[in-house]
């Protein structure tokens, strides 16, 4: 595999005697995406500073196109582009001149600098507004901006914090998909930062979760489900119920008595712990069925039609459920702050 | 025969590699870019704050506060040179009056009063919000994510501001030059072209301190109001209150009226001209009255009886340029001495800061 675009190894920052990054590694490969999630204030805009060689760490080292970002500052920067958390744009400059500016600061000047202002523009959908006052912007328009601002250069390496913060649920989705699309097309790394997990859960390739400074974990959104979301592999069956007719007690026994099925249980979408990625349908009444493992599920499928299809249950749905990154998170969180107070209860 | 074909291709490749990659340090990893970094930055960011300058309101306050300075003074001046004309026929530097005579009355209607007075105010007004700006509008962070250095920032913003302001005082002058030639219908000698040159010349450094001042501030004080508080203060301080206070202080420290022979209140007297020289706007009067006044062949205090005799002595003579410059030589080391150390410190102050609040 080639060396990583982007490299932290034990990268560490303190403000005082807070350290808000604490000795972190992390690797992005080229055509990666790669999410950093964590909560507010957990190090991740700390990190990308390090990164971009604004913020002088205080221990370890980052290699940025395998420059280091303090000593080769500009050749690093002329190749990442960076949208900042909340990107602020001259108000009083129109879209399209805030970008100019920006290509005059990569030495891209003249009809070279227009042609890749139309493109970008176009590309993240402001052609329309380009020629307006920054200043009325909405966030989301100015989120746009901000990313085309980061394409401007066209960089290898691509930071962007917070991408989808502001923009309306289908604007996240043109925006990620447009990311995804730069990613493959143009192979280049791309590291982003967020803390709306669900979001960018199928964008990211793989993902690192951050809390109180430090990496608990990363791998990819499977990975991690397999380590964070318990071992058992879960399936969703939901069948329809319009007139309230359905008996439940029955369908429960003939599902309990699936061989394979450890455990059975109503659905309720309101319980957190059951984490239902969609919604069951309306008018449905579900069940999970636990399962040992991954395993199990072709079995338990299969023998599950079977004895809807002897009993002519109305099925409406049947599913694995995979737990989302949200739902990892959490208890991955959870899991690093239990770890930690047994830390201090046996220092104590 | 393939593991060798396999060679030859890895060297092929390792040939053609460093050909289509630009000169900067080797890694595998750099992409080739179609642009390179501005090989000075300052001039890119130069270029947008003047830009910014020459649309914002600023710049019109700019020109009517130095279009006012001009006309006022240029009243009374004009009256009192149309008088004196007729006895001043062939008297030297009439052209220079026009910068330094004004009202009787009220001393601070000169020309070049009223400009010592406006222009530190000017040189705060293009400087108070010049980094904290970029802070609130949060435009900082992506703009030193750009490549370039973190000091063409501040350099950029402050040659602009100091690019305008020199535009301005330029065009006051050249009018103020005008109305002396087509209305009052004095014709100015080579030397006296050559003195208003340096006088302005003097002025765009003294406005640069107080942009330097401007600037300082605007990197210290996360809010452009405190700045532009700050700053308007320190001007008050300085250029209202400056003479006031050093002479109060001067008068605690040595006082003349007490002082019984004359080497003794010579000394006093010397004692508080040092205290005032520690305000810029007494370094910038100083040399600029020198420079465009040739008969000022003094600007210190008598360092003994005897000096004192001699000056009062003296028959009245005018200098040429390169003895007043020599005269003012001074003044105008120090105005640059502290001008060069304040924008230093904002430099660093600027080079150290992190780039998040």
């Amino acid at each position: 595999m080639d060396e990583p675009l982007i490299q932290a190894i034990g990268l560490t920052k303190r403000y005082g005697s807070r350290t808000v990054v604490d000795r972190l590694d992390l690797e992005v490969q080229r055509g990666e995406v790669y999410g950093l999630l964590g909560p507010n204030g957990a190090g991740k805009t700390t990190t990308i500073l390090m990164l971009l060689g604004l913020s002088e760490p205080d221990g370890g080292r980052a290699r940025v196109v395998g420059l280091d970002p303090t000593r080769h500052a500009l050749e690093v920067k002329r190749r990442v582009g960076y949208l900042p958390d909340d990107a602020g744009f001259y108000g009083d400059l129109t879209g399209r001149q805030n970008l100019r500016y920006t290509a005059a600061l990569n030495g891209l000047n003249g009809a070279r600098a227009e042609g890749r202002l139309d493109d970008v523009l176009e590309r993240v959908g402001l052609t329309d507004a380009a020629d307006r006052p920054s200043g009325q912007y909405s966030r989301g328009m100015r989120q746009r901006l901000g990313i085309a601002d980061a394409l401007v250069k066209d960089p290898s390496v691509l930071i962007l914090d917070e991408p989808t913060i502001g923009i309306d649920p289908l604007g996240v989705v043109e925006i990620l998909t447009l990311i995804r699309h730069l990613v493959t097309e143009r192979r280049i790394a791309l590291l982003l930062s967020s803390h709306l997990l669900d979001q960018v859960q199928a964008t990211c390739d793989r993902v690192g979760i951050f809390y109180a400074g430090r990496l608990i974990d990363e791998g990819s959104v499977a990975d991690l489900g397999r380590r964070f979301g318990g071992s058992r592999s879960r399936l969703a069956v939901a069948f329809e119920d319009d007139r309230g007719g359905l008996d439940r007690a029955a369908v429960g026994r003939i599902l309990g008595s699936i061989p394979g099925v450890l455990a059975v249980e109503v659905a309720n979408p309101q319980d957190a712990e059951q984490s239902l990625v969609d919604p069951l349908p309306l008018g449905t009444i579900g069940w999970i069925l636990e399962l040992a493992d991954d395993a199990a599920i072709p079995a338990v499928r299969h023998e599950l039609l079977r004895r809807v299809g002897e009993a002519d249950l109305p099925l409406a749905e049947l599913r694995q459920l995979v737990p989302s990154l949200g739902e990892i998170y959490r208890r991955a969180v959870e899991h690093e702050a239990g770890a930690a107070a047994a830390d201090q209860a046996s220092v104590a | 025969m393939s593991a060798s074909g396999g060679i030859a291709a890895k060297k092929i490749r390792r040939v053609v590699k460093p050909a289509s990659r630009p000169a900067s340090p080797a890694t595998s990893l750099i992409d080739p870019v179609d642009s390179q970094p501005p090989r000075w930055g300052w001039i890119v960011v130069a270029r947008k704050e003047l830009a910014d300058h020459l649309r914002g309101a600023r710049a019109l306050v700019l020109f009517i506060a130095l279009a006012l300075a001009a006309a006022i003074p240029l009243y009374f001046a004009s009256t009192r040179i149309r008088d004196a004309a007729p006895a001043a026929t062939g008297a030297p530097a009439v052209f220079l009056a026009l910068f330094t005579l004004g009202s009787t009355d009220f001393p601070i209607l000169r020309v070049n009063a009223f400009v010592g007075i406006v222009a530190p105010l000017l040189g705060i007004a293009f400087g108070f919000d010049a980094v904290n700006r970029e802070r609130t509008e949060r435009t900082l962070p992506r703009l030193l994510a750009q490549p370039i250095h973190r000091d063409d920032v501040i350099n950029g913003k402050f040659a602009a501001g100091l690019a305008m302001i020199s535009l301005a005082l330029v065009a006051m002058t050249v009018l103020i030059a005008g109305f002396g030639l087509f209305r009052l219908g004095l014709v100015p000698t080579s030397g006296e072209i050559v003195r208003i040159g340096v006088w302005v010349g003097i002025t765009i450094l003294y406005v640069a301190f107080w942009l330097a001042l401007g600037t300082f501030l605007s990197v210290v004080f996360r809010r452009a109001a405190t700045a532009a508080l700050v700053g308007f203060s320190l001007w008050l301080i300085v250029t209202i209150f400056g003479g006031l206070i050093t002479s109060l202080i001067g008068g605690l420290v040595a006082s003349t009226s007490s002082a019984t022979t004359i080497d003794a209140a010579l000394r006093a007297a010397q004692i508080q001209q040092l205290i005032s020289r520690l305000l810029p706007s007494q370094l910038y009067q100083e040399a600029s009255i020198v420079v465009l006044d040739p008969s000022v062949t003094r600007l210190s205090v008598p360092l003994t009886a005897g000096q004192l005799d001699q000056a009062q002595q003296q028959i009245p003579t005018l200098l040429s340029l390169d003895q007043s410059l020599l005269l003012a030589w001074p003044q105008l080391v120090a105005l640059v001495g502290i001008t060069v150390v304040l924008f230093a410190f904002a430099y660093i102050r600027f080079l150290r800061q992190e780039v998040r609040a």
